[in-house]
């Protein structure tokens, strides 16, 4: 029996990486026949960065059971921190070395603001921890506006008010301009490296998830005091399962910011509309369904892409779609009733 | 696996459902067009046959018509549909006709992208676009790779035009925030200055720096310089007192007139009635709905367009806009009406034909542009150097009996 | 004399808060979810007193009372049609996520209906302002209205709630569905009644937050919709008081932040504040604490 759930897991984790190459190998035969349109060719780094923001906040909300709405403030962090070190290192070392820096720069760099903020944030519960990663979020993205960091011959200079109280001397350069943010961040991201990203984030979670701190982190989520008292050292693998979510994230900040020249943190791209867009990610995929995840990721970006063509009821007809696929997929009378028809076709099958 | 398949079924099967819809939609939203309004293209169709085989220059629009920002891309949206069908009726450019297609990109960088690569797909030839500042430079960094000409009707930040097929046609942030000092300076408006700005916002941040750069040479003292963020715009109680305990004579809203509105009634309820003074981004606070005129009584602002002023052109733009659309056009109106006709001016002096690429259409729109001089809503004579940015005059405007005098 | 003055101002923000987080507390109480539409139910009400009094020239009273009405029907649509058939889903995000897409749902069709172009909003309020100090001060006639209303919904809610057979069954929902039913109490419809209960609320609400702050967007609700949500957690959701206390607060805390931290970071500074009070009682200034069960 044991054996058989091994095997199960492992069949159910290759299926995952399968689709994704599969999905990989679609798009690089398309894109050599050149049989893409010019939307989904700009499309394809975004659905990575999408795809990987799910299912590093499925670590958070389906694994480790808590709900996070301040997922965009890791991503926001990632992609500042990324983009400065490129915009600083550009033409100081190589292309490829340096975006894989800034890569890794990302990633540790919202891994700290993870434990930082997971420290006091995971002593909550329930709606209180959400209202407080929501709260951290926000004050991310607040102090991020407010951030200017300029260089010259002096070294750099930080200012919170104006990129004037800089004092830059005539050839210094104003590298984040508040809410102007960065500009002419290098342009080094690409659909491989996107794929290549998702792939490592898979590794990572499935193999967490499937470890011995993995089941660990589900035994807080199904039972905290349970696994409490068998010795499960709670705040640890909180904070482990919070911290590796917050620098996946991180990551797709930095890919985020590589893949357009502007970055700025508006409420739009970094703000609590953000993180909630990732949750509704994850909820419609499942929770706790890493593959449901990158699923949903993928229909829910393309979604008001392919519904272009309605002009001014774009935005509506996304809204109703979206409901009517919550109510599909999540309501028990929904859930009866598919149910019911299956089982109506297998009996007819079984009738012929 | 099998819970999974359910999932993925039900999925699929509301993508495809919503597909059916898009479908429905688009015809709707098509025989709509057809019916209210003389659609490009029809026209585009009808004036085509004449030319034969000629076609129709593919132009292209985006900017925000859902999302917070909407008014400012349905605005462009609206007066570039405007001009377009007007120079359709009138034959054209170089005798083709224009098809216009605009698309949304919700004031979000990404989308905006999206937008562009959708009109891409769509045959675009020359991009009308995008409507706001950090849009603008993103897809601009797409443009200069394709090689598209794009001219930016009110992206109004440093670079939005740094690569040179990029051009604008509002004035660049800098231009605003030091021509606005000067004017104060040089017509001793005041002597004590308080700033509100939107910190969170590119337009308004850019602005109010290099405003507080310029002022440093000019006259007066900047008393107070207060902060706003688009999380939290609704009550200004603060700044406004902090303007007030200062002793500022005359308030610097370096801001959009929807929160210029508030200030204005907030500022009122507390009685303080400093001069206020804007850029363009001020204008349109008389057409909010259902607005008290009365409090904006004596508010300053450097535009170069005012819905009321009384030449032929901004007349008969400013009566057609209305029958069609329903409300007053605002500078983000103005800026677009211009541009379309810009592009007119500029295609015919370069002789630029349907069948050419879009980087054959952007090397020749490009030279063409520093050689043709407009005469637009906003401003007479307007001429572009290769750098992208307009050459125009700032009008002083001041607000007097609920309506814009010259200054 | 500015500090009071401040204070004043930051006490008008805080009653429109609170006037929204005492809708949003009652629902989170008893059906224990965000209503992430109840700012967009609050712009809807604003939408329809603008409609009857500034486009139709109807009385103000009349508009209210309209908005009431509309506001209390959509609640109750809302209700039936996207929250009911989740209410026993295996997760309680579900029905948060479909919240949100009422909350999208509803800015769309008002921005179809009403378009981008920002409304003047004319303030239902014709008391005019309290002039103390010498004109010094000035208390608007807004900001006694929507104390004086938030303090009369408080208390009508607190004794429907603890008095009325109604409220009752709301406790007792709030406490335990499944055993609320097996005492007789139709639970649905009592859930039905708080959201229009809530959503009527909202519909007041909305034209306090538009009479204070005229201006109307299809937006202008989702703002102080998660402020006022932040506000409810701040005194304790769930509880009726708190929502009142936590609306307040809160419009004091940003109103000095701004005025003597920095008026670029008030979103950061009242945030940080929440942060600190939920740590130290992690439950709200008035919430409960649940004693967690093994």
């Amino acid at each position: 029996m044991k054996k058989m759930n091994i095997t199960k897991t492992t069949k159910n984790n290759l299926i995952t990486y399968l689709m994704v190459l599969l999905a990989y190998l679609a798009v690089q035969m398309l894109l050599l026949t050149g049989n893409i349109s010019s939307l989904m060719k700009g499309l394809l780094v975004p659905l990575c960065i999408y795809v990987m923001l799910a299912i590093s906040l499925n670590l958070t909300v389906g694994i480790l059971g808590e709900l996070s709405l301040g997922h965009a403030g890791f991503m926001c962090v990632g992609a500042f921190s990324g983009a400065f070190f490129s915009k600083c290192m550009d033409g100081l070392m190589p292309d490829s070395l340096r975006f894989l820096a800034a890569l890794l720069i990302g990633a540790a760099v919202a891994g700290i603001f993870g434990i930082l903020i997971g420290i006091p944030v995971l002593r909550l519960k329930g709606d209180y921890l959400a209202i407080v990663t929501l709260a951290f979020g926000e004050i991310i993205k607040n102090l991020v506006n407010v951030l200017y960091i300029g260089k010259d011959k002096n070294g750099f200079h930080f200012s919170m008010k104006d990129s004037i109280s800089l004092h830059l001397d005539a050839e210094g350069q104003v590298i984040v301009n508040g809410a102007q943010g960065i500009t002419g961040t290098p342009h080094d991201a690409s659909f491989t490296i996107g794929i290549i990203l998702i792939f490592i984030s898979l590794f990572i979670i499935l193999n967490l998830i499937n470890s011995r701190d993995g089941r660990a982190i589900m035994s807080i989520r199904d039972n905290r005091i349970a696994a409490e008292s068998i010795g499960i050292n709670i705040t640890k693998y909180k904070l482990m399962a919070f911290s590796i979510s917050a620098s996946i994230a991180g990551v797709a900040g930095v890919l985020y910011a590589h893949n357009l020249s502007t970055l700025t943190a508006l409420p739009k791209n970094f703000g609590y509309n953000m993180s909630i867009m990732i949750l509704v990610f994850v909820v419609l995929g499942g929770i706790g369904n890493i593959r449901g995840s990158i699923i949903s990721a993928i229909i829910l970006t393309l979604l008001p892409e392919l519904l272009r063509g309605l002009s001014d009821y774009r935005m509506l007809i996304y809204a109703i779609v979206l409901i009517a696929m919550m109510l599909l997929n999540w309501s028990p009378k929904a859930i009866e009733w598919k149910e019911g028809l299956k089982r109506h076709s297998k009996k007819e099958k079984e009738v012929k | 696996m099998k819970k999974f398949n359910k999932v993925m079924s039900v999925v699929m099967a509301s993508a495809m459902a919503a597909a059916l819809f898009a479908g429905c939609g688009n015809a709707d939203a098509g025989t709509q067009a057809a019916d209210s309004e003389p659609a490009t293209e029809s026209v585009a169709s009808e004036a085509g046959g004449d030319s034969a085989a000629a076609g129709a220059f593919k132009i292209g629009g985006i900017g925000p018509t859902t999302g917070s920002a909407a008014v400012y891309g349905v605005a462009v949206q609206n007066a570039a549909q405007l001009a377009v069908d007007e120079i359709n009726a009138a034959g054209g450019i170089n005798g083709v006709p224009i098809e216009f297609k605009f698309e949304d990109d919700e004031c979000d960088a990404e989308k905006s992208v999206n937008a562009y690569n959708t009109l891409k797909d769509w045959g675009m030839q020359m991009l009308m676009g995008t409507v706001t500042s950090g849009c603008s430079v993103a897809v601009s960094e797409n443009t200069a790779q394709d090689n598209m000409f794009q001219l930016t009707p009110s992206g109004s930040s440093v670079d939005c035009v740094k690569y040179d097929n990029a051009f604008r046609v509002c004035f660049s942030d800098p231009n605003q925030g030091a021509a606005s000092a000067l004017y104060i300076g040089e017509n001793a408006i005041a002597s004590k200055i308080a700033v509100i700005y939107d910190s969170s916002d590119i337009y308004s941040s850019g602005i109010y720096e290099k405003f507080t750069a310029e002022a440093a040479n000019q006259p007066f003292e900047i008393v107070s310089a207060e902060a706003f963020t688009a999380d939290n715009k609704t009550d200004f109680s603060v700044q406004l007192q902090k303007a007030k305990d200062a002793g500022a004579e005359l308030v610097f809203l370096p801001i959009y007139y929807t929160e210029a509105s508030l200030i204005l009634s907030q500022a009122s309820t507390m009685g303080y009635s400093p001069i206020f003074f804007g850029c363009d981004g001020l204008d349109g606070i008389l057409n909010v709905e259902n607005f008290d005129t009365s409090l904006a009584e004596g508010v300053m602002l450097l535009t170069p367009f005012a819905a009321d002023a009384e030449d032929e052109l901004t007349k008969n733009f400013v009566t057609t806009y209305k029958e069609k659309f329903g409300d007053t056009p605002n500078q983000f109106a103005a800026d677009a009406y211009d541009a379309i006709y810009a592009i007119k001016a500029a295609g015919e002096k370069a002789g630029i034909t349907p069948d050419m690429d879009m980087s054959a259409i952007c090397e020749a729109m490009k030279g063409a542009m520093t050689e043709i001089t407009l005469d637009g809503l906003t401003g007479v004579g307007m001429t572009w150097d290769a750098s992208g940015e307009p050459n125009k005059a700032p009008k002083a405007v001041q607000i007097k009996d609920g309506v814009y005098t010259a200054m | 004399m500015s500090f009071i003055s401040y204070l004043i101002n930051g006490i008008s923000l805080g009653s429109v808060y609170a006037i929204i987080a005492l809708g949003y507390t009652m629902v989170y109480g008893i059906a224990k979810m965000l209503n992430f539409a109840h700012g967009d139910v609050i712009m809807v009400g604003g939408f329809a007193v603008f409609t009857i009094v500034s486009t139709l020239g109807l009385p103000p009273v009349l508009g209210i009372l309209v908005a009431v009405v509309v506001c209390t029907a959509l609640g109750m649509l809302i209700e039936r049609v996207a929250y009911k058939p989740l209410r026993n889903a295996s997760s309680p995000l579900a029905v948060l996520i479909t919240a949100i897409g009422v909350s999208y749902l509803l800015q769309n069709v008002a921005l179809l209906i009403f378009g981008a172009n920002t409304k003047s909003f004319t303030s239902v309020v014709t008391i005019s302002p309290l002039k103390l100090a010498d004109g010094q001060l000035i208390i608007s006639g807004e900001t006694i209205v929507t104390i004086i209303a938030g303090i009369i919904i408080m208390v009508c809610l607190t004794l429907f709630v603890n008095k009325s057979k109604a409220g009752q069954a709301m406790l007792a929902v709030s406490e335990d569905k499944g055993a609320a039913q097996l005492m007789g109490i139709n639970v649905n419809g009592t859930i039905a009644l708080t959201f229009a209960i809530g959503s009527a609320l909202a519909a007041v609400a909305g034209v306090l937050l538009c009479s204070a702050y005229p201006s109307l967007t299809p937006y202008t609700g989702a703002m102080p919709g998660i402020k006022a949500f932040v506000a409810a957690v701040f005194g304790g959701i769930g509880s009726i008081p708190g929502a009142m206390i936590g609306g307040i607060l809160l419009g004091i805390i940003e109103i000095l932040g701004k005025a003597y931290i920095s008026s670029q970071m008030a979103d950061a500074i009242v945030f940080a504040v929440l942060i600190v009070v939920l740590l130290v009682k992690p439950t709200g200034i008035l919430g409960k604490n649940i004693q967690e069960k093994v």
